[in-house]
C-alpha cells in the first residue's frame, strides 16, 4: 500500500464547552475520492478549516505527505498542496473573477516554481480555467454581478488554481441544479483523473454516491463510519442519525 | 505606465511646479506649499495601509512625531543634513509601524483602529516626559539662513518634501499593479479566503505597516527645521491623523490619484484659510471644513472625487 497523502490521528477541536470534533482518525490514499457526509452541525466544515489550518486544532495531530501541519498557517499548507473551496463562496469583491484566479497563481504556485509566473502564463490559465467552469465569457466581471451557481464555480476554480494535490470540495454543489451537479460532478473526476485527491463535504447523496469510491460519516463530532459508500449508507448507525430512531 | 516612466513623469511635474513656483518669487508659495506636499506624503502613506490593505490607522500623528522628534534627538548629538534625518526617521518610524503591526494585527476593524490610536496616546505621553528632547517645554532648532544652490532656507525644505512626495506616489502606483498589490486588495477583500489562495496575510500587512509608518516618520522628519520650535501638543497635533484620513477618503481610496487629490486640494483650501478673511481670519475653521467635506462626500461619494469622476484606476484595471 501507498504511504497515505493525508493522515489524521486523534484530531480534536472544542469552542469552549462545545466539542466540534472528538477524536477523529483518518488517512486519504493519493487519488482517492472521498465523500465526507454527516448532518448539520456534525463538525465537517471544522474538521476542513483544521486540516487546511483556518482553525487552529486542540490535539491530535495532521500529516500532509507524511510532514506533520502542526504550526502551519493556511497559506503554507495551500503553498504545500492542500486548496479548498469555502462553504458560502468568499470571492475577492473588488477584483474580478479573472483576476481571482490570478491570486493563487501569483502567490502558490509562483511561489512553489521559487519564481514569478510569467504574464502570458497567467493569462493562459485564467482562461484555461474559466473555461474549464464556464466562466469564460465573465472574466472582466466583478464577483458581484455572479449568480449564486457561478460564484460556486469561482470558488472550485480559485482552488484549482492553486494547483493542488489534495482539495476540498466544501459544498460546492449546493442549490446547484441537477444538470448543474451533474457537471461538477464530472469536473471533479477529471480533476481526480488528472492526479488530484478530491474530498468532497456533501449533502446531496445523489452526488456524493456518484462520486465518492469512499464514504465518511460524522455524527456530533465523531467519526461513526468510514467505508465503501454501499456498505456505509446501509450502516444502522448512519440511518439512525439521518433517519432518526 | 512601467514604475520607472512613472517615476520620470512625477519628476518632471515635480520640476515644473517648483521653476515655476521661483519664477513667482513669493516666498510663502513655498512655505504654504511645503505643508500642502507634506500632506500628499501623509495622504498616501496612510492610504497604502488603510486604502490598500482595509485597515484604519488613527495614529498618523504618532508616527509623523516620531520623525519629528528623531531629527530634534539627533540634532542636539550630531549635525546631520535633512535627507539624512529623514532617513533616520523613517527607519525609526518604520520601526515602531513593525512593532504595532506585530502586536495590533490580529485585530480586526474598530479594533485596530482604536489600538492605533491608544498608540498615538503612548507615544505623545513618552515624549512629553522625555526631558532630552524638551519634554513639554517643546525644542527650539536652529536653522541655517540659506543653503547653498538652493536658495533660502525654506525653499530647500520645499525641494525636499517635493522630492518626498515624488517617491511616495512612485512607492503607492507600483504598488498598485504588483504581486504586492493584489496581495493587499484580497486582505481588503477577504482575509481567509486570501490565506487559502496562498496570500501571507500577516507578513503582507507587516509590510503595509512598516511601509505606511515610515513614510510618515520621512515626512516628519524636516517638521523642526521648518517651524523651529516643537512641542508635543504640535507635533502630535489630532489634524494630522485627522487630514491624513479625510484626504484619502476625500480623493478615493482605491488608487494613487485619490490620495494625491485630496491632499492638494483640502491641504490648499486649509493653507488659504488660515492666512486670508473669508472666514473672520479664524484658522480654527480649518478642522470645520474637514469635517463638512467629509461628511459630504461619505454621504454623496463615497468613492471620493475619483470615483466621481468614474476614472477606472481600480489596481489591475490594466494589465
Amino acid at each position: 500500500m501507498t504511504a497515505p497523502l493525508l493522515q489524521v490521528e486523534d484530531l480534536s477541536k472544542r469552542f469552549g464547552g462545545f466539542t466540534a470534533l472528538d477524536a477523529i482518525n483518518l488517512e486519504v490514499a493519493p487519488g482517492a475520492r472521498l465523500g465526507l457526509i454527516g448532518p448539520n452541525g456534525s463538525g465537517k466544515s471544522t474538521l476542513v478549516n483544521c486540516l487546511c489550518g483556518t482553525l487552529r486544532k486542540d490535539s491530535g495531530s495532521v500529516r500532509f505527505e507524511g510532514a506533520l501541519m502542526d504550526g502551519l498557517s493556511a497559506h503554507q499548507r495551500t503553498r504545500l498542496g492542500m486548496a479548498r473551496s469555502f462553504q458560502l463562496p468568499r470571492p475577492f469583491a473588488s477584483l474580478t473573477v479573472a483576476e481571482n484566479l490570478r491570486i493563487p497563481l501569483l502567490y502558490t504556485v509562483g511561489f512553489r516554481r521559487g519564481h514569478h509566473v510569467p504574464r502570458a502564463e497567467i493569462a493562459a490559465r485564467e482562461a484555461e480555467l474559466l473555461g474549464l467552469v464556464g466562466l469564460a465569457d465573465k472574466a472582466g466581471r466583478l464577483p458581484r454581478d455572479l449568480s449564486q451557481v457561478e460564484m460556486r464555480k469561482l470558488e472550485l476554480a480559485r482552488a484549482m488554481a492553486a494547483e493542488p494535490k489534495l482539495l476540498f470540495a466544501d459544498e460546492a454543489m449546493a442549490g446547484l441544479s441537477h444538470g448543474e451537479v451533474d457537471d461538477i460532478i464530472t469536473l471533479l473526476r477529471r480533476l481526480n483523473e488528472s492526479g488530484i485527491t478530491v474530498i468532497l463535504i456533501e449533502h446531496i447523496m445523489r452526488a456524493v454516491m456518484s462520486f465518492s469510491d469512499r464514504l465518511v460519516v460524522l455524527v456530533a463530532g465523531r467519526k461513526i463510519a468510514d467505508g465503501p459508500p454501499d456498505e456505509v449508507v446501509r450502516n444502522p448507525e448512519v440511518e439512525r442519525a439521518y433517519l432518526g430512531e | 505606465m512601467r514604475s520607472h516612466t512613472f517615476c520620470f513623469a512625477a519628476l518632471a511635474v515635480a520640476a515644473l511646479l517648483f521653476e515655476s513656483l521661483r519664477f513667482l518669487e513669493n516666498e510663502y508659495l513655498f512655505f504654504a506649499g511645503y505643508v500642502v506636499l507634506q500632506y500628499v506624503v501623509l495622504a498616501t502613506a496612510w492610504n497604502i495601509l488603510g486604502g490598500y490593505t482595509g485597515y484604519v490607522n488613527f495614529g498618523t500623528a504618532a508616527f509623523f512625531a516620531l520623525g519629528a522628534y528623531t531629527s530634534v534627538a539627533a540634532g542636539k548629538l550630531v549635525a546631520l543634513p535633512i535627507p539624512a534625518l529623514m532617513l533616520a526617521g523613517g527607519v525609526i518610524s518604520g520601526v515602531v509601524g513593525l512593532g504595532m503591526g506585530y502586536l495590533t494585527l490580529r485585530l480586526r476593524g474598530v479594533f485596530f483602529a482604536i489600538a492605533t490610536l491608544a498608540l498615538a496616546v503612548v507615544v505623545q505621553t513618552l515624549i512629553t516626559n522625555w526631558d532630552f528632547v524638551g519634554g513639554s517645554r517643546g525644542a527650539y532648532t536652529i536653522r541655517p539662513a540659506a543653503v547653498e544652490h538652493f536658495g533660502s532656507y525654506v525653499q530647500y525644505l520645499f525641494l525636499v518634501m517635493l522630492a518626498l512626495a515624488v517617491i511616495a506616489l512612485t512607492i503607492a502606483h507600483a504598488i498598485e499593479g504588483s504581486r504586492l498589490g493584489y496581495g493587499f486588495a484580497t486582505i481588503r477583500d477577504d482575509e481567509a479566503a486570501a490565506e487559502a489562495s496562498g496570500v501571507p496575510t500577516l507578513r503582507l500587512k507587516l509590510v503595509a505597516t512598516m511601509l505606511s509608518g515610515a513614510l510618515m516618520g520621512m515626512a516628519g522628519a524636516p517638521l523642526p527645521y521648518y517651524v523651529t520650535y516643537l512641542d508635543p501638543a504640535s507635533g502630535f497635533n489630532l489634524a494630522y491623523a485627522v487630514n491624513s484620513i479625510a484626504m484619502p477618503l476625500i480623493g478615493g481610496m482605491t488608487s494613487w490619484v485619490g490620495p494625491l487629490i485630496g491632499a492638494l486640494l483640502l491641504g490648499s483650501i486649509q493653507q488659504v484659510a488660515t492666512v486670508s478673511n473669508w472666514f473672520g481670519g479664524r484658522p480654527e475653521i480649518n478642522l470645520l471644513i474637514v469635517g463638512v467635506l467629509l461628511i459630504l462626500f461619505v454621504i454623496a461619494a463615497p468613492n471620493g472625487i475619483v470615483g466621481l469622476l468614474g476614472v477606472e484606476t481600480r489596481r489591475g484595471g490594466r494589465r
